[in-house]
This record gives structure tokens, sequence and C-alpha cells, in this order.
């Protein structure tokens, strides 16, 4: 193997490469053969770093210099300048990194100080396009470990004393589901993984894929040893090409390395796995659509008992995890199930990774123990909410899940409290929304959402997520009704009781957490006919405050419906019937005259 | 879920060929017709009811299933896309930072709705679940160019590249 003296890591997940990682990659590869420096120094692709908000990123090592939003233009300086004269480029690289004119440890920056990487630990580090550095970080040693020194059954001791809970949103203890469908006796079963990642604002197992596909791959084979299965699918969105394609890679490599196939380790456990495209159903992140649409079918959901455990894919015992939870596998059967229990809480063991979005100053991945507080992620790892506007809610588990209002910020994320508040852990997706949020017209998004999504299957769910929709359509037109409120509580808690499915019994949850903690603000469109956040249009007025107004036209000029009108330097109207509410007028005005109420 | 396409089919010979092979290739196997969908999709960039048919006789299933399943599934279509794909991404994340406003907008210049294409054939929209760029929101792409931290006032620029 050659040796280089330095490395470059650039990001090639879906965050950078949406912001010009490729051509990065191009540029560094012609800027180092123009120096002659192709020998010397190796680029590295990697997996998400996580700060996808200052995206591209490229790290140099040994330095550990991180520079951030790096453009195509800055690659021929920090060639010359770090790569050839071994001067960082201090204006490219972020400046938390940096402290009294030299550059400080990325583990030592807010964003990553209390993180803590299970999961992500090989995302950012390692070429997600070769084995033998999934090897050199002790790849695959969990698996020869499992297969060739214990026995399945003590495969699932060792998972259900890690006390590691499904990371898909549920919480079912892993060990459990592993031990029912050991315990099923059939010639024939499957391990099932669910890549079919589709909470809008959620990519951490993308990002997982797309970083460490092959510690999905491992722990699906110590999977398959433990239950006695020697099959398994990988069900992924077809919306994740690059993870697609990383995934086709990493097979065929472990295959070639004898790591999955006939045999694996000269013992007589063989295990193969396919993979199976998603087409674009929400519902079919629930297990047993998944499985109807794996078997080649509409995805819709089959009622449970009997479970996939007893009788899944194809009617064998399967069982089914999601990305994440497999990503823990690997280490806990390397660094012992001691280890792994002394991280997070007494009933939520490890780390959880999330997707932070929204109004949050550094959006991206981060991987943080069980029991950290809402407060911590928000203020300390995102770094606040952007433009010194106040922290309103987040948002936990997407269109199932509910809203944490800014009282509960100090609650500890974990499962129990999670669902204790009303919202749930959910896959990870967790959205900050600040006070020009209106949360009437969140829950209204999510609706719209669950509608479209919902199988239509079972009644509850495809007209009870309608009617929900309906009500809360007429509420943000300003024609609700305080008995409209009582009516969206009884019909959510109806959905929830009588739906087939996750999806229809997690749909009411927006609705109903929004009532419970923003309750003012839908009496607010009910009673007093106004959009406190000034976001439902048919609520919205805009004013000129005729004591700011210059009279200097510019919103009128600026107007696209010619509904501001006034004489020069006189205060200036806008005529209501006119105003279409487009907003044009106050991006415009400079002296703050025109506001929304 | 989209109407069926009026645009007369256009498919070629040499289209024909590949899909039967696909279907070939596919024949027997559990599930298959996913997968195929997927390739067929890939072939002729949309599902026809023609298309549909000659899956239903290839791999022996009835056209109902095939169509129940085409139908089920955003990812299949069955109109023809535009030259370019306009796709406004209505994740959360997207959503909370107004790409919903961006979208009116596409709207407005293109005269088209979503799942709608200029009936020059240039453009389509579509309006898509989470891209996973949430850390660009809001963010829209054209065909494989993605374009992120949009304002309103940038989509017109944005469309122009593509118009002449």
């Amino acid at each position: 193997m050659d040796l280089y003296r330095s490395h470059v890591l650039i990001c090639g997940g879906t965050g950078c490469t949406s912001s010009g990682a490729e051509q990065l990659i191009g540029e560094f590869e012609a800027q180092l053969a123009a120096n002659g420096l192709e020998k010397e120094v190796k680029i590295v692709k990697t997996g998400c770093f996580g700060l996808c908000a200052l995206g591209p990123v490229v790290v140099v090592y040994p330095e550990g210099a991180f520079y951030s939003m790096v453009k195509k233009e800055d690659v021929a300086e920090i060639v010359t300048e770090h790569l050839l004269k071994g001067r960082i480029v201090k204006r490219l690289v972020y400046s938390e990194t940096i402290e009294d004119d030299s550059i400080k440890s990325l583990n030592e920056v807010d964003f990553y100080k209390k993180q803590q990487r299970v999961a992500l630990r090989n995302c950012g580090v390692i070429n997600p396009e070769n084995i033998e550095e999934y090897i050199a970080f002790d790849g695959y040693k969990a698996l020869a470990t499992a297969i060739t020194e214990m026995t399945p059954q003590e495969v699932i001791n060792t998972i259900k004393e890690s006390g590691l809970r499904g990371r898909g949103g549920g919480g079912f203890p892993t060990g459990l589901k592993w031990e029912f469908a050991s315990k099923s006796v059939n010639e024939q079963k499957y391990v099932c993984c669910n890549a079919d990642e589709g909470d809008p604002g959620a990519f951490m197992d993308r990002s997982i894929l797309e970083g460490d596909p092959h510690s999905v791959l491992e722990a699906m084979a110590i999977a398959g040893y433990a239950i006695g299965a020697n099959q398994g699918y990988i069900y992924i969105r077809a919306e994740y090409p690059i993870a697609v394609q990383r995934l086709e890679i990493a097979i065929k490599q472990a295959k070639e390395y004898g790591l999955l196939g006939e045999n694996i380790f000269g013992t007589d456990f063989s295990f193969d796995i396919g993979l199976r495209l998603g087409a674009g159903a929400f519902v079919c992140g629930e297990e047993t659509a998944l499985m109807t649409s794996i078997e080649g079918h509409r995805g819709e959901p089959r009622p449970r008992p009997p479970f996939p455990a007893v009788k899944g894919l194809w009617g064998k015992p399967t069982i089914l995890n999601n990305v994440e939870t497999y990503a823990n596998i690997p280490v806990i059967i390397n660094n012992g199930v001691e280890w792994f229990t002394k991280i997070g809480t007494e009933k939520s063991k490890g780390t959880k990774v999330f997707a932070l979005g929204g109004k949050i100053n550094n959006t991206g991945l981060v991987e943080v123990p069980m029991g950290t507080t809402m407060r911590e992620i928000v203020e300390e790892i995102g770094g606040g909410v952007p433009n010194g506007k106040k922290f309103k809610a987040a948002q936990t588990g997407g269109p199932s899940g509910g809203c944490i209002p800014a009282s509960l910020i100090d609650t500890p994320i974990d499962y129990d409290s999670l669902i204790s508040i009303g919202s749930m852990m959910g896959s990870g997706g967790l959205i900050v929304m600040d006070e020009d949020n209106c949360m009437v017209d969140i829950a209204k998004f999510f609706l719209e959402f669950t509608v479209d999504e919902s199988c239509g299957k079972c009644s509850p769910c495809r007209i009870g997520t309608k009617r929900l929709l309906e009500i809360l359509d007429k509420i943000t037109k300003g024609n609700g009704t305080l008995e409209d409120l009582d009516r969206l509580e009884l019909l959510c808690n109806n959905i929830k009781n009588a739906s087939l499915c996750g999806l229809g019994q997690t749909a009411p949850n927006p609705v109903l957490s929004t009532l419970r903690y923003f309750r003012d603000e839908y009496v607010a469109h009910v009673v007093d006919k106004k959009c406190p956040a000034g976001v439902c249009k048919s609520l919205t007025n805009f004013e000129i405050i005729a004591d700011k107004c210059k009279g200097c036209s510019a919103c009128a000029r600026k107007c696209p419906a010619n509904a501001i009108t006034g004489e020069i330097k006189k205060p200036f109207v806008i005529d209501k019937e006119k105003c279409i509410k487009c907003g044009a007028c106050i991006e415009t005005c400079k002296f703050g005259a025109i506001v929304k109420r | 879920m989209s109407k069926e396409s009026v645009i007369p089919f256009k498919g070629t010979a040499e289209q024909e060929k590949q899909l039967m092979a696909v279907i070939e290739e596919h024949k027997g196997e559990d599930g298959a017709l996913i997968p195929v969908l997927h390739k067929a999709q890939g072939i002729y960039g949309y599902l026809p009811i023609e298309v549909q048919k000659m899956i239903a006789e290839g791999l022996g299933v009835s056209l109902a299933e095939v169509y129940g399943v085409v139908t089920f599934y955003t990812q299949f279509s069955l109109n023809p896309t535009g030259e370019y794909k306009v796709a406004v991404c209505l994740g959360t994340a997207c959503y909370v930072k107004g790409s919903g406003d961006i979208i009116d907008k596409i709207k407005e210049i293109l005269k088209i709705d979503v799942g709608g294409c200029t009936p020059d054939g240039k453009f389509s929209l579509e309006a898509t679940r989470c891209i996973g760029a949430c850390g660009l929101a809001p963010v829209l792409t054209v065909n494989d160019d993605v374009y992120g931290r949009l304002v309103v006032d940038d989509v017109e620029g944005i469309l122009k590249k593509y118009m002449d």
C-alpha cells in the first residue's frame, strides 16, 4: 500500500454533493497533478461530516484543518499554500476552529463537543466505496466474532442485554424482536432492512448508507446468523441514488471478499443480501406494508398479529430493523454490552442521530447520547435560532410526531419522555421553528402529507385524515369555530384508536400536540380571526404605519396588484380589497413602516 | 393520482426490445413487478398504458395488478415529463423555510400546476419529498442541477437559464 503524507477528505454526502463537492474532487485532482503532488497527497471521498450547512466540507489531515463552504476557485490556493507549502489557508477554515491564531480540533467545536458518534462512527472518516478502509476500522470483526465464537442465542442475549431499541421510531427492543424470530420454526427466514426513510426533513439513514454502507451489511449478516436466516433484503428509497449506488458497490465488494455469500469465514453459515427499490410511498415505512411492497404489490399494510417474526415476507418469519439500529450492532459486539449500556439513560441506551433542520444556524446531522436535552441540541450544538428570532418549538417524529414547545426545552430526549409529552422519537427528524411559523399551518402541512400518503385501505385513516385536514383548512381560512376545536380532538382520538397501521394511528399527533401546547394560537384563528405569526394569508392584513411612512412610493411601485396608493412625502395606504398579500412591499420598505397584522 | 396522458404513445422498436430484455431477465422472480416498472420507466420516461400492457403480458400478471401498482406509488408516472424536470422540495425543513412560496412562483411563471407539463414539453413541475439536502433549504432541482438557499426572487433567473 502506498503511503501518503497528507489526506484530503472531501464530503461526498448528499448535502455537500448538492453544493458542488463533485466538482471540487475533480479540481483537487487537477491541481494536485499540476503541482506534482498526486503521489504525496491522497483524496478520499467520505460520507457525511454532519455540518451540512457549511458544505461543501473539506478536511486536510494530519493537521485536521476544516475547510468549509469551499468553492472551486479556492482549491488552487489550498493546494499551493497548504499542501505544497504547509501554510493553512485560514481564510477558508471554519471560523469556530480558529483560536489564538492556531486551529483546534473539531471535537472541541460547539457543534461536535456534545456529540458522540456511535452509529455515525465511520461517516466522514472512511471512503465508503472501499471495503478495506472499513475493515481497517474493525469492519467485519463483529461478524467474525459472532459466527466463529458465539452461538446464535449468545448473539441474541448480547443484543438484549445491551438494551438497544429500534431507531426507526417505535423503540421496540431489538434483541426481543430477534428472539421471537429465532424461535419461529421454519426452513426459510428473512432479514430485512428498512431504508425507506420517508419522514420529510429526515436524512439520518441516508447518511449512514452513503457514509458507511458496510456496517449495515455486516449487522444484517449477524442478524441472519442469530435468527437462522440466509437471505436479506434492503428496502431503500429510489430517491436516494447515491446511497443505492454505494450499497451496490458494498455488496459486490463484500461478496468478493467472502464476507457475504456461501460459507462465510469457512463456517457453514451462508448469507446473501438483495436490494429492493421503493417507489415513493410513505406507508411503506410500516413493516407489513414494506414487506407487501417487496413482494411486488401495492404497499398496503396488513393486520397484526400475525407479527412478521412469525409470518412476514412471503409468509416466512422475518425481522425488520431500521438502518441506524443495524449500524449500532457491530459496535455493541466489538465493544461489549458494558460499554454500550454506559451511554444514555436507564431505559434508552446508546445514542440517537438527528437530522437538525429548519430555523437553526447549524443545520446538519448530529448524534447525541440519549438523555441530552433539547436545549443542548438547539442552543449549543445547533448554534441557536438565526436572525435573532425566538425559538418557538421543535418538531420531532415528522408526520407521526409532535411539537415540543419552548417551555419544555429542557426535556431530556429519550423514547419515554418524548411520548409522555405527546411527541415521539420518530426516526430522527428534528425541525426547529421560530416565531414566524404558525402552528396551525404546521399541523395542516403534516395533515396534507398524511392525506396524500394514506394508502386508503382502512377508512378511519383514509376518511378521517381528510376530514381533519378540512377542519384545519377551515380554521386557517378564518371560518373556524370553537366547536371545531373540540371536533378536531374527538376525531383525532377516533383515528388513533381505529386505524389499521402506524401511519393512521400516529397521523393525528401533529394536531393533538399543537392543540395541547398552542391552543391559544388556534383560538386566535377562530375567535379573533387572526394568525399571530402572520402565515395564514386569509387572516393576515398588510398595513402601513402612517408615522413611519416617509412617502417614498417604493412599495407602491413594487406592488404587483397596484393596491398601494398615496401622495409623495405623505403616508401611503394599502387597499385591502386589492391586496394579494404577497409581501413584496414589506421587503421593499426601508423604514419598517409596513406590518402584517 | 395523475390523470391518464392524452399525448399519443410514441414508443420505438428499440425501446420495446430493451423492455422485452428486462422482462426476460426478471420473469419468474419473486416480486419482479416493481423492479421491472422502474426499468421500464427508465426506458420510456413514463409508463403509458401501452407499456403496462406489454409488462402485464410479459410477466403473466393481470393489467389491473400492473395498473394498481403503478398508480399506488408516486415515483411511477402515467404522464411524460418535460425535458427539464423542475422539482421543489416540500420536506419539512424546506417548508418552514418557505418552499411553498417558491413553488407558487414557479406555477405562476410556467403557468402549470404541480404534476403538469408545459404544452411545448419543455418543463414539468413536481413537488418532491425531502431530498436530504436540508442544509441548503429551501431547495429545488432542475434535472440533476441543485439550487439551494433560495428566495422567491431567484426563481425567475433559474428558470431563464433553461428557457432559450
